[in-house]
């Protein structure tokens, strides 16, 4: 079996693990966190080095951070609770939201939640490359708008949104800015130093930390304020309650170290897969990429391509050997061609007939190879088997 | 080795639970809701931990909704069972944990009446005060947990199902601390949806269930995903799942040793507390867990008491973690009105599955010595 799922999960690096087995073991170092004696000391310790090692990835300081379950929680904390905090629904104002199609289903199921409460949201349709520019969302702002959610990286095609540019923008309006950096963090240089993003969520699972872990960056100067969504006891500044898991901290702020240590390793290595792997595929006839197509304007660590002409189903399973996925994760159950790539223009069929390839740390050359040999072997049997109209 | 008696706040993790976690640790385990094979086994591996869970508080699997902790299956109780309702009123006994507390008075700003139940002296709940409160108009949901984190007070959950029944209500029970400690069921309580730990039996932190009965409609407070059957968005978090799983299996197995061994440890720490001047144990005649004592210690802080524990070694709380440090007396104490000066003295000693005779012993003798000290001085 040859794993190119790595932007659905990702296995945890051994080093994480080592760095999390002493607070699994009865050892002394299993307190709870918010204890006030020497266990619960030693626990806090290692969830404020923790802390420290996320903030540094991202360019924050560790008062900045806030610790979660991961980023469903991060991204449904963000934006419920910036809403709240400004007194929406209770106060009857009206509150405005922009945020794109193409957004992690997380975001657009709290959004929907949020228009059966009154709120208004604007849903972005990006350009053919999934982009949704800083122009396109000044565009939508208005009066009442008060946050902006959008996404970093798609987790689908790989686009990268021009948050840099987008950012400063936001400010001058005073509209704030929620991204979404579960597929950046670790895959693109993030420094919110000079970038002026006020929230933004992060996720352990996807860049070799343990599952059930995340982050939520919320800004300090100027200050980015919410309400909190899960009360009782007040940790967390009181923005999230709830027994803090110390190993799985420890394991998420260890990846942040380690993805930062290996950053530029690590791009180069996924680039030069991603590319080689396209090297190959685009000789398919009429294959088409989705997402930018400069591989400069994209993740490193994904490629999205559609097969017009086979039917999608077949073509995954006759992948038998190959765990890629035909989208999120989070969509898999429901039988729905990608929402992302509907987005984009393709149609049912054309989004169906679609793959993301992932890259990890340990894809080797020769597994690409050998995927793109399957690949190309079963598109063309596919193809000939039951040969559907190529609308390509 | 410092002695651990502060079980109540989290325990260590069962070697045999880490075992159980181990290849979901280090392992190419997939994302549960990708369909190939990795996916599938992450899938397998979660709806088999679901069955273990079920089994340990006599509930269905599908039933149980994983969560990321006992904060969560509080706040996803009380919040997803008001939401878009008319409100009407939500009731909470007063001796409740914080995150029961907390979430119940979120709703107030959204037009639910949020009251107390009284709780008596001892630890129970004041039934005809109860009953009468039942019968002054609707009530969506009541709040009651089946044994008291601090005190170890073990309430009569069926009891207050059949009221808050009668009333056309709900009941949620947090079984948190009574989950491992006490056998008991799910169906049997009567209660309509009850929250679970991991990390209070001897399973990982960062996971916990609210298990609910089919006919409850409970909205979703974390959107997006659609796991959990829609009840909860979110990557499952695999290896604490699993874990979870296997620290209830074990529960359910070694519930009725795990009693019998604490009931004589406690005995055996109790009297030596009792030899003490000025010592009272609260809940002292009602049904209490096995493992928890909670007294009060005249003339001394809690809080200061813990600290000079704490440096000979010894790790007692004087009430929740999740409260410590704020300087406030326990509510829980405050709650059974108790006087704030005794609410203030309070330490709580909560025992595990490890806990041994001597370690009791060494713990009275140290009680004993800072005592003296203190007279002395």
């Amino acid at each position: 079996m040859i794993y190119l799922d790595y932007a659905a999960t990702t296995p945890i690096d051994e080093a994480v693990f080592e760095a999390m087995l002493p607070y699994l073991k009865p050892d002394g170092l299993h307190g709870n966190p918010a204890s006030t004696h020497g266990p619960g000391f030693k626990a806090r310790a290692a969830v404020e080095t923790a802390r420290q090692q996320v903030a540094a990835l991202i360019g924050a300081e560790a008062s900045e951070i806030i610790w979660t379950s991961g980023a469903t929680e991060s991204n449904n904390l963000a934006i419920k609770g910036a809403l709240e905090f400004r007194g929406f629904p209770k106060n009857g104002k009206p509150v405005h939201i922009v945020t794109s199609k193409t957004e992690h289903k997380c975001v657009l199921d709290t959004c929907r939640q949020l228009e059966t409460l009154g709120a208004r949201v604007s849903y972005l349709k990006p350009d053919g490359q999934g982009r949704v520019t800083a122009e396109a969302v000044l565009a939508a702002i208005t009066p009442d708008t008060v946050l902006v959610s959008l996404m970093w990286v798609n987790n689908e095609i790989g686009t990268v949104n021009d948050i840099e540019q987008l950012a400063p923008r936001l400010r001058e309006r005073g509209v704030m800015l929620h991204v979404d950096a579960a597929q950046a963090a670790g895959k693109l240089a993030i420094d919110l130093k000079t970038v002026a993003v006020d929230l933004l969520s992060v996720s352990a699972h996807k860049l070799y930390g343990p599952k059930g872990v995340g982050a939520l960056y919320v800004r300090r100067k100027p200050r980015a304020r919410l309400s909190p969504q899960m009360h009782g006891g007040g940790h967390e500044q009181g923005m999230r309650s709830g027994t803090l898991a110390t190993h799985q901290v420890v394991g998420m702020g260890a990846a942040c170290a380690l993805a930062a240590a290996r950053f530029d390793a690590d791009v180069a290595h996924w680039r030069g897969l991603r590319d080689a792997l396209w090297a190959r595929l685009q000789t398919i006839p009429g294959v088409l990429r989705n997402g930018p197509t400069d591989g400069d304007r994209a993740a490193p660590h994904l490629l999205n391509l559609s097969f017009p002409g086979v039917e999608g189903e077949s073509l995954r399973a006759s992948l038998g050997g190959i765990a890629v996925s035909s989208g999120s994760a989070c969509s898999s159950a429901t039988a729905e061609p990608s929402y992302v790539l509907r987005a984009l223009g393709r149609d049912d069929e054309t989004a169906n007939a679609s793959l993301r390839f992932s890259f990890g740390r340990r894809t080797t050359a020769a597994e690409i190879e050998q995927v793109a040999d399957t690949v190309i072997a079963q598109v063309a049997w596919l193809r000939e088997l039951s040969p559907l109209p190529r609308n390509g | 080795m410092p002695i651990y008696l502060d079980h109540n706040a989290t325990t260590p993790l069962d070697p045999r639970v880490l075992d159980a976690m181990l290849p979901y640790l280090t392992g190419p385990y997939g994302n549960a809701s990708s369909v190939h094979r990795y996916g599938r086994a992450a899938r397998d591996a979660i709806e088999a931990a679901r069955v273990q869970v079920a089994e340990l508080v006599g509930a269905e699997a599908s039933e149980v909704t994983f969560t990321s902790g006992a904060t969560e299956s509080n706040n996803l109780a009380l919040k997803g069972l008001t939401e878009g309702r008319v409100p009407t009123r939500v009731l909470y006994g007063a001796t409740e944990h914080p995150a029961i507390l907390e979430a119940a008075e979120s709703l107030r700003p959204h037009g639910w009446g949020v009251e107390t139940i009284a709780i008596d002296r001892a630890g129970i709940v004041d039934w005809p005060a109860f009953e009468a409160q039942l019968a002054r108009g609707p009530v969506r949901v009541a709040a009651l947990m089946l044994a008291n984190n601090e005190t170890g007070v073990i309430q009569d959950c069926a009891r207050a199902a059949r009221l808050v029944h009668d009333a056309g209500g709900l009941l949620h029970v947090d079984a948190v601390q009574a989950g491992g400690k006490l056998a008991f069921s799910f169906a049997a309580t009567g209660a309509d949806l009850m929250g679970l730990s991991a990390h209070k039996l001897y399973g990982p932190k960062g996971v916990g269930a609210l298990i609910v009965k089919s006919h409850v409609e409970l909205l979703t407070q974390l959107h997006g995903g659609g796991q959990e059957r829609g009840l909860r968005g979110g990557t499952e978090n695999l290896a604490a799942i699993v874990g979870f799983g296997a620290a209830c299996e074990l529960a359910a197995a070694e519930v009725g040793q795990r009693i019998d061994r604490w009931t004589v440890l406690r005995a055996r720490l109790e009297a030596g507390l009792r030899a003490l001047p000025g010592i009272t144990i609260f809940g002292d005649g009602s049904p209490r867990l096995a493992n928890t004592v909670q007294c009060g210690v005249a003339g001394w802080e809690g809080e200061a008491l813990l600290m000079a524990l704490d440096r000979k070694g010894i790790a007692v709380s004087s009430g929740s973690a999740c409260a410590s440090g704020t300087g406030e007396p326990s509510h829980v104490l405050i709650g059974m009105g108790c006087e704030r000066d005794t609410a203030f003295s309070a330490i709580r000693i909560s025992l595990g599955v490890a806990t041994t005779e001597t370690e009791i012993d060494r713990f009275l003798a140290v009680l004993a010595d800072l005592r003296a000290q203190a007279v002395a001085a």
